[in-house]
């Protein structure tokens, strides 16, 4: 009886093929938007998993200004950074076992035709491990590089085949500003971007060439720090803070002007606001499918009206109350999934679509699938158990008066 | 008092009435009826006179306001719907004036129907409804779709869907007033034959004395109630 139900389910709903499917595009629409909603949102919070396994662990950075600002946002009147700042660290701070300075500039870079704006970073040695950065080609700078400051510089992979093209560039010489630099390494490209924001468009030079090339101060912006395995960041932080206040003689009333980052701590506020903004709009598309729902329960209210003399024709034949209530409630439920489906297919395509421009990992979530699928499911049974419950009630006298 | 047989069906100080107060109309005014099983029975009776609204108590599809309405001496009246819808399942088959087939539904399918709330697998179901077709003489029609039929032909496959099932009582409310008196009297020959010949019980409203003339006999109602009640030979067929 139910195969029956079912078949004349798929055959009603198939005779109507445009009023099905304009019946269905609410569910469809829920459903991939879902489905959509829940694949980027997952790629992206995998993304900044692994921007934050490729952190490093136990990685905090100091930058100037009071706190209360993002890791970007330091505000430059309070006392600059110097590399003597992070010699006190390594030497104070115990649990401290590697710290690397930096301090970047948006740069214009030039190779023969080609012209570029990238973000040139001043650094040392330890920068590439404490970051998590490998080499293609090339080296890193040498102590003699860096200690008498010579521009020679390592090239994100983006940033290489914008200016010199695919393969190797060491040896090249580029101009970054108005200094000549000599490309001496190439990193691993990183499948990673924050946000849309591409890691591998950097160029990396020593500080010291950077500070008397380019910033034309000895000023650094941030210090990088990774402290032991076993200690926990907050002690870390409280002994870099006390530290840092005593180097900038701040006095007990006054406030920090300088600012400590567990960058751990950014990473899952950031997946925070991923999960919050996925939660949002998925409250969005179960909205739809509420208003998808409906959809079919008008469309269903209707067809029992339309199909009344055919109901009093099967109840007279013998149809019971239920077995018409099933009909109906087949028919609605085979409509639902059948949006289900469409919207399941539309919202990987989507899914899929979106990964690729935001340049995150494509991570379809089975469940999610399987979820949509039985909600659809229910959206059938709970919003055409009425108008089935409806059909099944008639009279069949009257149903079969009915014109 | 005591040899008769128990009747197929009978009705006993039955009334239908509709509406309430000043509005009441008394359908069927304390009906009393006795049906053996194998009669061939025409109803007559003015407009208005109730036979419809016996027939709809007859058929399970209505319930009376009063009375008893008994099937081989077991009252139906209080069965409630599901039972009834198994009463009309299994035992009572309508042949409609409007014919009442499903649209955009073919002849063989039609006459599936019943069958496929009998639970009756597939294969049976095919068989039994061709050969209801073809006893309705409609072998070659049964892809065709109601509206690519006669009213005559659309009228056999409504007799074919109410035999398949084979019922103990076929009730038919004007089958042939949509139709002319030629197509009539065929619709009238081959219900003739059914009862003559599978001993089907037929109870049918009419309102040509022609089609009654087929009947063994004729029940008239007038005002609700039965007016007369005759037994008579069946007309040359
Ligand atoms: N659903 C209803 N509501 C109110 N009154 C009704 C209803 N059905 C029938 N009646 C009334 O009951 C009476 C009997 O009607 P019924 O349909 O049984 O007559 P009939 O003998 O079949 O007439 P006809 O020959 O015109 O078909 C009529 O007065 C009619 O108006
Ligand atoms: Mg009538």
């Amino acid at each position: 009886m139910l195969l029956e139900a079912l078949r004349l389910a798929l055959s009603t709903v198939f005779r109507n093929k445009l009023r099905s499917f304009l019946t269905v595009l609410g569910i469809v629409i829920g459903v991939a938007s879902v489905i959509a909603m829940v694949t980027v949102g997952q790629g992206s919070t995998a993304q900044v998993q692994s921007d934050v396994a490729s952190l490093g662990s136990n990685l905090l950075m100091i930058r100037p200004g009071a706190p209360g600002r993002g890791p970007g946002g330091g505000s430059n009147d309070a006392t600059p950074l110097t590399l003597a700042d992070m010699q006190a660290l390594l030497r104070y701070v115990p649990d401290i076992v590697a710290a690397t300075p930096s301090s970047s500039r948006s740069q214009t870079v030039v190779f023969g035709e080609m012209n570029h704006t990238v973000q040139v970073t001043g650094t040392d040695d330890a920068y590439f491990g404490i970051r998590g950065w490998t080499l293609d080609f090339g080296r890193i700078f040498s102590d003699g590089e860096m200690r008498i400051g010579t521009p020679v510089c390592v090239l994100g992979t983006t940033t290489s085949v914008a200016l010199i093209g695919e393969g190797n560039p060491v040896g090249t010489t580029i101009r970054v500003g108005k200094i000549s630099c000599e490309v001496i390494g190439l990193l691993a490209k990183r499948e990673a971007s924050t946000f849309g924001q591409d890691d591998n468009d950097i160029i990396v030079m020593p500080l010291k060439a950077f500070q008397r090339r380019i910033s034309g101060n000895k000023n650094v912006q941030s210090i990088s720090v990774t402290f032991r395995d076993g200690a926990k960041a907050e002690d870390v932080t409280t002994q870099i803070q006390s530290l840092m206040r005593e180097r900038r003689k701040l006095t007990g009333d006054q406030s920090d002007d300088f600012n400590v980052f567990d960058m751990k701590q950014i990473s899952s506020v950031l997946t925070g606001i991923t999960g919050v903004l996925t939660g949002l709009l998925s409250a969005v598309a179960a909205i739809s499918l509420l208003v998808g729902g409906i959809g079919i329960m008008n469309i269903m209210l209707v067809s029992v009206t339309e199909r009344t003399r055919e109901i009093g024709i099967r109840m007279a034949v013998g149809a019971t109350e239920s077995q018409v209530l099933m009909q109906f409630l087949v028919e609605a439920i085979v409509l639902s999934l059948i949006g289900g489906i469409l919207g399941i297919l539309l919202g990987l395509g989507l899914g899929a679509l979106g990964s690729y421009a935001l340049n995150i990992g494509f991570l379809p979530d089975y469940r999610i699938v399987v979820a949509s699928f039985i909600f659809s499911a229910v959206v059938g049974v709970v919003f055409g158990y009425f108008p089935a419950r409806r059909a099944a009630r008639l009279d069949p006298i009257e149903a079969l008066r009915h014109q | 008092m005591t040899a008769a047989a128990t009747p197929m069906l009978e009705l006993r100080h039955l009334s239908k009435i509709y509406g309430v107060d000043e509005a009441k109309v008394y359908a069927l005014n304390d009906v009393n009826l006795s049906v053996q099983k194998g009669e061939f029975i025409a109803v007559m009776g003015p407009s208005g006179s109730g036979k419809s609204s016996a027939m709809n108590i007859l058929g399970c599809l209505d319930t009376p306001t009063s009375g008893q309405y008994l099937l081989f001496g077991t009252d139906v009246t209080g069965l409630d719907r599901d039972q009834r819808a198994l009463l009309r399942r299994h035992f009572l088959g309508f042949i409609f004036q409007g014919f009442n087939l499903l649209a955009r539904t073919t002849a063989l399918e039609n006459v599936e129907l019943p069958l496929i709330y009998q639970g009756i697998p597939a294969e049976e179901r095919r068989e039994r409804s061709m050969d209801a077709l073809i006893k309705v003489g409609l072998q070659g029609r049964a892809d065709h779709r109601p509206s690519e039929l006669s009213g005559g032909q659309q009228q056999r496959v409504a007799i074919a869907r109410a035999i398949v099932t084979k019922p103990g009582l076929i009730l038919a409310d004007e089958p042939t007033g949509n139709l002319d008196s030629a197509r009539g009297r065929e619709i009238m020959e081959l219900l003739v034959q059914l009862n003559r010949e599978e001993g089907l019980s037929v109870l049918m409203v009419t309102h040509e004395p022609d089609m009654a003339d087929y009947a063994n006999r004729i029940v008239t109602f007038v005002d609700g109630k039965i007016q007369s009640d005759k037994v008579r030979d069946r007309h040359a067929a």
